[in-house]
């Protein structure tokens, strides 16, 4: 069998970080390099990454907001429609439509559909559950949720060159670089 | 951060600025976590509690007596299903006792919990951290708890449905939603499903820790499922955190609803004690004092077994009495709040009540609970009692007690003499009623300790924000999260 070395496709190069510090360095330099399809991993959210990926506002506040207009409108609807459409009943003289003895259940369903929303919305949009990734085949990317920090250069991006790229890396004075079987 | 944006922040504020009395009122402020610590050793001891510590011995013991009183619920739930719930006390006119008086009870307990984690995360008060995970299973078990009660007083919870939730049934029936007990449904149902999305979502992160980090193929491939495959992406943490805080923002109002639509209960009632408009806040501060309490009756003897004290340090033992009090005088002057309404009321059956309260056949119960919620919390502004740990974990307990007493003096004394003499009774429980009691602490203790040895009890990613190692150089800082 001929050698063919580091032919098979990949899905980036993964730099090793040992502090938040110099990974946000890193992706600084990568986005200024010209880099955009890339991904860090870190064991604590580091607000810094959004603006060193070049990260873009999400859209779940909206669809949290959605999620609560559409829990609210159908709690109130719900009452309405059982107690003046489906089954009006005289409680104390009151209006069949008596809303302010609505509010509380209105309330409590605007609530959860906004959560609802808000954490199905995480999941979808992470794509979540996932429980493959071509970067948990590097072994120490298990150091990912404990004390150690990744930049990922992902082979889609426009300007990914194995060698290139992997220099780049290198000069950026990581623990180590892998690459990432796809 | 602070200073002009040209210039780097050359040292931190507390260098110069600061009055003598500011600097030695920190010097004298516990840390929120104890120096030392790295990503690596935070990670090893809250995570090693779950997959290589050998269990406690002290933990069988404790885990078997809360099975023993879980065992207990199940035979008497078994004997009310087939009996009715004709073996309780309650009856005309004490037609609420036991159940009702421990369904709020469960409640209030649970509010510190959401109070912590959402309340708090909002303040940015850092030293939520440490506390916040167990806070938020104490939550989930008080409410499941507390759930019993409604479901079990029905008698037969299969036939009850109906008129608990809306559902198209085959009688064409609907709930009656004028009523504050259709709301509780809502209001505890809601909360605890946002409770336990909170909880889950906090829980994420740690789960892909433990996955990482595990040895065995079984614990691997239980993290693992449980984990969804989180691997830490930027772009997860963005959308996390938008999310978290997010659920923080919608947990808090919602708290504050829960024990407010508990009060309603009472409060949208015409029985004397009852029908007052400072129930939800009087409520809801009660709520919140009960519940630390009872994160401090945990807290105390957790930190102890499983040697947490650089986590949950001397901090938040502290703060944690000083909310304690600050609730506690809120309740405080409700009580007194009560007596002047009554008076004050000119109202001949709202006195007669008060009196009833104080020297009637269960006067004894109201001054016990004003000497612990009213006389024995002033103890907590002493430093010394702040901190001893043991007397405070025994305080703690009276809290629970003293909790307990108030939602029976509201509930029992109200109802046992009302408008009519010739329709008085006297309320005692029966055994099944303290069967039913004492088996939901067993179920509380025993979801507790299985949580402990089995999930983190301490949120692993937060308590990584906290760390020295966090900050990035330069001024910036990862702890945004607090």
């Amino acid at each position: 069998m001929a050698p063919q070395p580091q032919r098979e496709p990949l899905h980036g190069l993964l730099a090793e970080f040992d502090n938040p510090t110099d990974l946000v360095d890193a992706a600084n330099r990568a986005r200024l390099a010209g880099y955009t399809s890339m991904d860090a991993y870190t064991p604590f959210p580091i607000e810094e990454l959004d603006d060193a990926l070049g990260l873009k506002r999400n859209s779940l506040p909206l669809i949290v907001l959605l999620g609560g207009i559409f829990g609210g409108g159908g709690g109130y609807f719900l009452q309405y429609w059982t107690q003046v459409i489906a089954w009006p009943m005289n409680i104390g003289g009151r209006p069949f439509n008596s809303w302010p003895h609505f509010i509380p259940v209105t309330f409590e369903c605007t609530v959860l559909g906004a959560s609802l929303a808000a954490f199905v919305g995480m999941l979808v949009l992470n794509r979540l559950p996932k429980p493959y990734h071509p970067v948990f085949n590097v072994p120490a990317f298990d150091r990912a949720s404990r004390d150690r920090f990744f930049l990922c250069i992902e082979s889609t991006d426009p300007k990914f060159d194995r060698h290139a790229t992997g220099s780049f890396l290198k000069g950026l004075h990581p623990l180590g670089v892998s690459e990432v079987a796809a | 951060m602070m200073g002009a944006p040209q210039q780097p922040l050359q040292a931190p504020p507390e260098a110069g600025s600061m009055t003598a009395a500011r600097r030695e009122l920190l010097a004298r402020t516990p840390d929120v976590i104890a120096s030392g610590q790295t990503f690596g050793s935070v990670t090893d001891k809250i995570a090693g509690i779950v997959l290589t510590h050998r269990t406690p011995t002290g933990w069988f013991l404790a885990f078997g007596v809360a099975f023993l009183f879980l065992m207990i619920l199940n035979v008497t739930i078994v004997k009310l299903l087939f009996t009715g719930i004709g073996i309780w006390g309650n009856n005309i006119p004490v037609a609420w006792a036991f159940d009702i008086i421990n369904f709020v009870w469960w409640i209030g307990i649970g509010h510190a919990g959401t109070l912590i984690s959402a309340i708090l995360l909002l303040f940015r008060q850092q030293w939520r951290t440490s506390i916040n995970r167990f806070a938020e299973a104490m939550t989930l078990f008080a409410v499941a708890c507390a759930a019993m009660y409604p479901l079990l007083h029905t008698g037969r919870p299969w036939l009850a449905a109906y008129w608990l939730f809306p559902y198209p049934n085959t009688m064409q029936l609907w709930p009656q939603f004028r009523s504050p007990l259709i709301w509780d449904v809502f209001a505890v149902s809601t909360y605890f499903t946002v409770s336990l999305l909170f909880w889950f979502t906090g829980l994420i992160p740690d789960l892909a820790t433990l996955r990482d980090s595990a040895q065995s193929k079984w614990a691997q491939k239980t993290f693992g499922v449980l984990a969804l495959g989180w691997r830490g992406s930027a772009r997860h943490w963005q959308r996390y955190e938008t999310i978290y805080l997010l659920l923080a923002g919608l947990s808090t109002p919602l708290v504050l609803s829960v024990h407010t639509v508990v009060s309603f209960d009472f409060a949208v009632s015409e029985i004397p004690g009852w029908h007052a408009t400072m129930f939800p806040p009087y409520f809801v501060a009660g709520a919140i004092y009960s519940g630390f309490a009872m994160v401090m009756t945990l807290a105390v003897p957790m930190r102890a077994a499983f040697k947490l004290d650089d986590l949950i340090t001397m901090r938040h033992i502290h703060n944690m009495t000083k909310i304690m009090l600050a609730t506690g005088m809120i309740v405080a002057y409700a009580y007194v709040n009560e007596v002047f309404y009554a008076w004050y009321s000119g109202n001949l059956y709202e006195q007669f009540m008060m009196q009833n309260r104080q020297a009637g056949p269960y006067g004894p119960f109201y001054w016990m609970l004003i000497a612990i919620n009213a006389c024995m919390i002033q103890l907590f502004w002493f430093r010394k009692v702040r901190d001893n740990v043991v007397l405070l974990f025994i305080l703690s307990l009276f809290v629970n007690v003293g909790m307990w007493l108030e939602r029976f003096v509201i509930i029992a004394v109200s109802l046992h003499r009302d408008f009519l003499p010739s329709s008085w009774g006297m309320y005692a429980p029966t055994m099944w009623d303290w069967g039913m009691f004492t088996g939901t602490i067993g179920l509380f203790l025993s979801l507790f300790f299985l949580f402990v040895r089995l999930l983190p009890a301490i949120s692993i990613f937060e308590v990584r924000t906290l760390l020295p190692e966090a900050r990035l150089k330069g001024g910036s800082t990862a702890e945004h999260l607090l």
